[in-house]
């Protein structure tokens, strides 16, 4: 291996196998490479996330003023169905009385819903198992042994409080980030 | 397949020796692109565009993937897919442009290789299997580009569509129907963008396979090189890693420096600007033109105007399609047995002066429009090309008195007696 460049500072004291400048060369251009390399991925990998068009579609704006009491409809958001439900008061009241100690996944109405706005129940209407919608939003559609909603797919029992009471699902029905714009009109997302 | 002082392939840890026995993956690595391939060791940098087309290829699969991903071929929404890649799609606009202009650069880098085959001879035996690969190649690149450029369902897509499949209309009888078979319908619609997409996704496929077999048979004789004598000892080799992989490696920087000055700045550039109109069956642009890489074949389509014997059209067909179809004779009739043009004065003459203007007229005329005085210029240009190709380089592989030519490629690169050479430069050390 000749030295034809080397410099007193640059090769090893035996003159033999030591840090030449070839090898600060070799190791500048593989590290630049990689290192643009690894920046191509970011376009790459970051063109499969959602497109501008998607995230502009992810709020809407829902109407509760025709919903009695008792009943629940299935609105959509982000391309999901959402469960919007005005409860009875027997139902909040069933809700309530429940130990937290007993639930899979401990939450009160309370938390799940809006201050003064406790009779307005809205979740995904996606169960947290494996994703199928689950029953009970619809009229006449079974509500399960719990009286909230029942996921036919694999057997998931949610209570007036969508909070999962049986069956495989891990925890209660998302409840997606919302707001009242006014006392009969909400926006999600 | 190789010299027989080239490298063998020594696994070093034991899971590289166990994958060895099972499945020599490396080892083919390792003789194809690695220290196992032993290459001459004068070659300048025309060798790199090999490479650089191979990269090419993969940058384009690679894009075209992602624009796949995102695009609609539907003639009712592929236009507004393409708008949508371009505005939503995070980095959209850049894998568009590196796609589009990527294929630019890909016959940037073909038509050097291509040059660089003409020059050398390296057509000659023992590579012709090479050389006809390559044509293989050149033409499914070309059909590729061209029903890519259909996609994004611009008007230059539509109405070159349009031209381009009503080149078929002029083979006799069968023409007609042909069309009208390729395009399933009597003008381009969904039915030919479907099909233009299906070939344009799978085609990429079939040229890696043909390049495959392309190096495959490079890999037998070995490469070429600029003087054309054929290896003769070890000392006229080098081994491709870490040699070529590196002067391959400077020469891709260059490269990429080039092609994203034009992503990132010019991005259109080479583009049409009626492409950014969507598709009308009823409005012709008023200047139509292939890309910047169709246009010598272009003009000698076009540079056929009156019937003789056969219809016009059906000449200027037959023409555009012999120009190329003409590469494939080209190891039978260029029969000197010198391959480099730096030791054939006679055919590097014709060569600078006579075949290299020639394409860039044809070059110019193609991308002009189709009046005088483009029209008479690109018959004459014409008429020089197939001269060139079947009288003119027979005759000068025949009558030429070539140059010495080096005994080895070691002599070409340090003088005449290998001795001597190092003695000297030790001296010039000292």
């Amino acid at each position: 291996m000749a030295i034809t460049t080397g410099t007193a500072e640059t090769a090893a004291p035996d003159g033999g196998e030591g840090i030449r400048r070839r090898d600060f060369i070799e190791i500048a251009a593989v590290s630049a490479a990689g290192v643009g390399a690894l920046a191509t991925l970011v376009p790459l990998i970051s063109q499969m996330a959602p497109s501008k068009d998607v995230l502009a579609e992810s709020t809407t704006e829902i109407d509760l003023s025709a919903i009695e009491p008792g009943q629940a409809i299935k609105a959509v958001f982000r391309k999901q169905p959402l469960f919007v439900r005005n409860l009875t008061p027997a139902e909040i009241a069933e809700a309530d009385k429940v130990p937290l100690s007993s639930l899979r996944d401990p939450q009160t109405l309370e938390e799940r819903t809006k201050a003064g706005h406790t009779n307005w129940l809205i979740t995904m209407g996606v169960c947290t198992h494996l994703g199928c919608v689950p029953l009970g939003a619809g009229e006449g559609e079974v509500r399960g042994e719990f009286g909230g909603y029942f996921c036919p797919c694999h057997g998931s029992h949610y209570d007036t409080a969508a909070r999962i009471r049986k069956g495989p699902a891990p925890t209660n029905l998302v409840v997606p980030d919302y707001e009242f714009t006014s006392d009969t009109k909400i926006v999600v997302g | 397949m190789s010299f027989p002082w080239a490298k063998v392939y020594e696994p070093k840890v034991p899971l590289m020796r166990w994958l060895d026995e099972k499945l020599p993956l490396p080892r083919l690595v390792y003789n194809a692109v690695g220290a196992g391939y032993p290459v001459p060791r004068n070659l300048n940098y025309f060798w790199n565009f090999g490479v650089l087309a191979g990269f090419c290829l993969v940058l384009q699969i690679v894009t075209g993937i992602i624009l796949a991903m995102h695009y609609a071929a539907n003639a009712g929404v592929a236009f507004h897919t393409v708008e949508h890649i371009m505005r939503d799609v995070n980095w959209g606009w850049l894998v568009r442009y590196a796609h589009a202009n990527g294929a630019s650069f890909f016959f940037v880098v073909i038509y050097l290789h291509i040059f660089r085959g003409f020059f050398y001879g390296s057509y000659k035996a023992p590579r012709e299997m090479v050389w006809l690969l390559g044509v293989v190649i050149f033409l499914l690149l070309m059909a590729t580009a061209f029903m890519g450029y259909v996609l994004p369902w611009g008007q230059m897509s539509f109405w070159g569509a349009q031209v381009i499949t009503g080149l078929f209309e002029a083979i006799p009888l069968v023409g007609p129907p042909l069309k009208t078979w390729l395009l399933g319908g009597f003008a381009p619609d969904n039915a030919a963008l479907n099909r233009f997409f299906s070939l344009h996704y799978l085609l990429p496929f079939v040229v890696v396979g043909v390049v495959i077999l392309h190096i495959w048979a490079l890999h037998i004789p070995g490469s070429s090189n600029p003087t054309g004598v054929e290896v003769k000892s070890e000392s006229d080799t080098v081994p491709f890693h870490p040699y070529y992989t590196a002067k391959d490696g400077f020469g891709l920087g260059v490269f990429l420096i080039a092609y994203f000055l034009m992503v990132f700045f010019l991005p259109n550039y080479l583009g049409h600007p009626d492409n950014y109109i969507e598709a009308n069956p009823l409005s012709t642009p008023a200047h139509i033109v292939p890309e910047w890489y169709f246009w010598p074949f272009y003009a000698i389509l076009r540079a056929f105007t009156a019937d003789f014997i056969l219809p016009a059209k059906l000449w200027g067909v037959l023409a555009m399609f012999s120009s190329i179809l003409v590469w494939f004779f080209l190891p039978w009739l260029d029969k000197s047995p010198v391959r480099s043009g730096h030791y054939r004065p006679l055919f590097r003459k014709f060569f600078w002066f006579g075949l290299i203007p020639t394409m860039a007229v044809l070059f110019y005329c193609g991308g002009a429009a189709a009046e005088e005085p483009y029209v008479m210029l690109s018959q004459i240009a014409t008429a020089y090309y197939f001269l060139h190709f079947l009288v003119i380089l027979p005759i000068i592989s025949m009558i030429e008195r070539p140059a010495p030519l080096p005994f080895s490629i070691t002599e070409s690169v340090l003088g005449e007696d290998d001795g001597a050479a190092s003695a000297k430069s030790a001296e010039a050390a000292a």
